[in-house]
């Protein structure tokens, strides 16, 4: 099939049309894998090591099921935004797709190394043996005889359910900060909640770049295998591979939407790389999306809206000269950290803790809310409610200290 | 300049203790919600192989996230107009969240009735398995081998004997006869005996009011009812016959369907369906593990009372245990509850009320108390 040598020698020609690029990588590290190896790290995030819990084991089996069903194929690169970054080639691959995976990769590499997102609040440097600190830390937890597995487990299980609600601000009004911060909790309930947080914003650029991210990725993989002088038959397995890569899905797959706003981008900067490298370093994908989606984009793509109005799903407006901007708009509302609802504190006495859901049009999910609140409630301890709207009309949710939950109209005052 | 690792075989599974714990989970939270699953009407018209979906709430990781009421966006493929109602297959893709991070409202496991069922009697403890308070039956079950005989049919001719006689023969003789051949002395035929096999049979003796007042839904809860007792009796006997006794003012046997399906009018005597019921055993059953339940609206004509009552209490004696179910009766217990209530004191009799679904586990678990009961401390 091929050598490491072989790899090694595509990877430098890769590398130094890279540099020419202007791109600004860390050093790369490729490690090769077998397919048991792959769904491993994309259970654990890439990382080589992760705290133990249940809900990964969730993820191990759905990926294993998707996989053995051929549902999806296992995912092409695996890539950890670490220095030196590290990436996973599934060693019974293609030449061809190694080459693509790794001119993939090298996009991503520069992106990690070079977004403001991930410049500003994460530490490549240490990526690695944070996670491997906090296993180590969580292990510790559960090995000790006066909390336990199960203990650990339940804090967990609470804890994750506010992951989402970290923001890079990482201010007291982010639920999980506050909570560390004011519950009456034991030393070891905060470290899990500090763990939890710092993970979680280590993701948080990942989350909010993820169209930005791949669009950047599949843009220059294509560039970069155009320029490495592949025989025929390699450059035909490769057009094949990169069109399957950037293929509309009805979901939106943001490979496709990335790598169509990047080349709109190229057009009209008539290929200043220098211009392109500017956008890269500051946008996220709500940015990016408001400022480059561009009516062709739109267009090209079908893009529409939807809506639930009594139980049906109905075409709301679909992309034209007049509307397109509305659907932009609609789309960068929907992307990245948008995508949940963010859950304020609004203050708290010795026992109850208020919330409010920061009301942005969209309603919450009932049932998924009221499971929360028990979560919230197990780490706080006391009485929680939650301010938000349903139907237009102004509710409070109350989770009472048993666990009991009722909605209230709001009173106005 | 990029470096390498090149691929080594790892055979440490890093996801071994996740997995393992998330289907200890997923066990735990089928014992917790079995009972609810068992009684749903689509699996007790199922038979046991075919597999159910199970939702298994607990396992679902919550988080605040938006309802399926608001808005978003998708791509297509230029046929979409406005106002129009999204085609079904999108539908889909947008509720199981493919490719999105919206995914899995309800986490569902393949299960087979029986496994369902194994665990559902799992989480009783039933420590008398195997202890048979009646007689056992002995049936004959194939042939087993007895010994030799000198002479039988080619059937019967037993080749291993045959050999070892042969061999033993070649062992005494001189080393200078080079070859041995069968001697009619070798040829021995193998004596057989019918196999006796000690087994347990119980028959179940389901006694329905089918009189006009037992409507549809209370039939439905009767079938439940009679699932569960069905397959609690399976599991404890080799052999279970059922008998379905249907009565109005008179009594019949009928097959399944009719008992659970047809509706017939007049009014009810009691008397008649255990008259039948006792018919029938003293008939066939004599020796069997009886176990006899009885299901009604509760509504009995007033001067079959008492008869009902002396039968009831025969019935008490020949069965291993007797039960009346009142199912949806009006306030109260009915009188005929009432009366067994005063008159029937046997341990082995029991009365349970089923007035809606959640009900017909509660009344099965009652009946079990007190199989348990007989079964552990009667002898």
């Amino acid at each position: 099939m091929y050598t490491v040598d072989e790899l090694f020698t595509y990877s430098e020609q890769i590398e130094e049309l890279t540099q020419n690029l202007g791109f600004n990588c860390y050093p790369q590290h490729f490690e090769l894998v077998d397919y048991e190896d792959m769904i491993c790290y994309a259970t654990y995030s890439g990382m080589p090591s992760h705290y133990p819990h249940w809900s990964l084991g969730k993820i191990y089996e759905k990926l294993k099921t998707l996989y053995n069903y051929n549902l999806s194929g296992i995912p092409y690169e695996m890539v950890i935004n670490s220095n030196p970054c590290i990436a996973y080639l599934i060693k019974d691959n293609s030449l061809t797709m190694q080459i693509l995976t790794m001119a993939h990769v090298y996009g991503h590499n520069d992106f990690f190394a070079n977004n403001q997102y991930f410049t500003q609040n994460t530490d490549a440097s240490l990526s690695i043996s944070m996670f491997k600190n906090h296993t180590k830390r969580i292990r510790s937890y559960i090995y000790a005889p006066s909390i336990g597995y199960e203990k650990v487990e339940k804090f967990l299980d609470a804890v994750h359910s506010i992951k989402y609600q970290c923001t890079l601000n990482q201010s007291e009004k982010d639920l999980p900060i506050f909570l560390r911060n004011w519950a009456n909790l034991e030393e070891w309930q905060k470290d899990i909640l500090d763990i939890v947080i710092k993970q979680n914003v280590y993701f948080l650029p990942q989350i909010e770049t993820k169209i930005i991210n791949e669009g950047w990725a599949s843009f220059w993989h294509y560039y970069i295998l155009n320029n490495l002088n592949l025989t025929m038959d390699k450059m035909f397995e490769f057009f094949k591979i990169h069109n399957n890569i950037v293929r509309p899905t009805i979901n939106l797959n943001p490979y496709f939407l990335g790598y169509k706003i990047w080349r709109d981008v190229y057009i009209n900067c008539d290929g200043n790389i220098e211009q392109m490298l500017a956008i890269r370093e500051i946008h996220k994908d709500s940015s990016f999306i408001r400022n480059y989606l561009s009516y062709e984009v739109c267009d090209s793509a079908n893009l529409y809206s939807y809506k639930n109005q009594d139980r049906n799903y109905v075409i709301g407006d679909v992309s034209n000269k007049n509307n397109w901007q509305i659907i932009r708009e609609q789309l960068a509302n929907n992307v990245g950290i948008n995508a949940v609802p963010h859950i304020e504190v609004i203050d708290f006495t010795k026992d109850t803790l208020n919330l409010y859901h920061a009301w942005d049009n969209k309603e919450l999910d009932l049932l998924y809310t009221t499971e929360t609140l028990k979560h919230i409630q197990t780490i706080w301890g006391g009485k929680i409610t939650l301010k938000t709207q349903f139907s237009g009309i102004k509710r409070k949710i109350v989770c009472d200290s048993d666990k009991k939950v009722f909605i209230q109209n709001e009173e106005y005052s | 300049m990029a470096t390498f690792k090149k691929y080594e075989t790892t055979n440490h599974d890093r996801a071994i203790e996740d997995r393992r714990r998330h289907k200890e989970l997923i066990e735990k939270s089928v014992k917790n919600n079995i009972s609810q699953i068992i009684s749903e009407e689509s699996i007790v018209e199922q038979d046991g192989t075919r597999k159910i979906k199970i939702p298994i709430r607990s396992l679902n990781e919550y988080y605040f996230k938006y309802g399926s009421q608001n808005v978003g966006i998708l791509c297509g493929d230029g046929s979409q107009v406005k106002g129009k109602h999204l085609e079904k297959t999108i539908v889909n893709s947008i509720e199981n969240g493919i490719g999105t991070s919206k995914s899995e409202d309800i986490f569902e496991i393949d299960i087979t009735i029986d496994d369902a069922i194994d665990i559902l009697f799992d989480n009783f403890n039933l420590p008398y398995f195997n202890h048979k308070k009646y007689e056992e039956i002995k049936l004959e079950e194939g042939l087993k081998h007895r010994g030799l005989k000198p002479a039988g049919t080619m059937r019967q001719l037993s080749k291993k004997h045959m050999m070892i006689s042969k061999i033993k023969r070649q062992k005494c003789m001189s080393k200078s006869e080079s070859r041995v051949t069968f001697h009619r002395k070798d040829l021995v035929y193998v004596r057989t005996k019918p196999k006796q096999k000690r087994q347990s049979n119980a028959v179940i003796i389901c006694i329905m009011d089918s009189s006009g007042s037992m409507g549809y839904t209370k039939k439905y809860l009767a079938r439940s009812f009679y699932f569960l007792i069905y397959q609690f009796i399976k599991i404890k006997y080799a052999n279970i016959e059922i008998i379905f006794i249907s009565h109005t003012t008179s009594a019949e046997e009928v097959s399944e369907q009719q008992f659970f399906y047809r509706g017939e009018n007049g009014g009810t005597c009691i008397s008649s369906g255990y008259e039948k019921a006792l018919e029938i055993i003293n008939e066939k059953y004599k020796h069997w593990n009886i176990y006899t339940f009885h299901c009604s609206d509760g509504d009995n004509w007033t001067e079959d009372n008492e008869k009902a009552i002396l039968l009831a209490k025969q019935l008490c004696n020949k069965s291993n245990l007797f039960s009346y179910t009142e199912i949806k009766g009006m306030n109260k217990y009915q009188n005929i509850a009432n009366q067994y209530i005063n008159q029937l004191e046997s341990n082995n009799f029991v009365i349970t009320k089923i007035d809606k679904k959640e009900d017909v586990w509660e009344a099965f678990a009652k009946i079990l108390q007190v199989e348990n009961y007989i079964e552990g401390g009667g002898n």
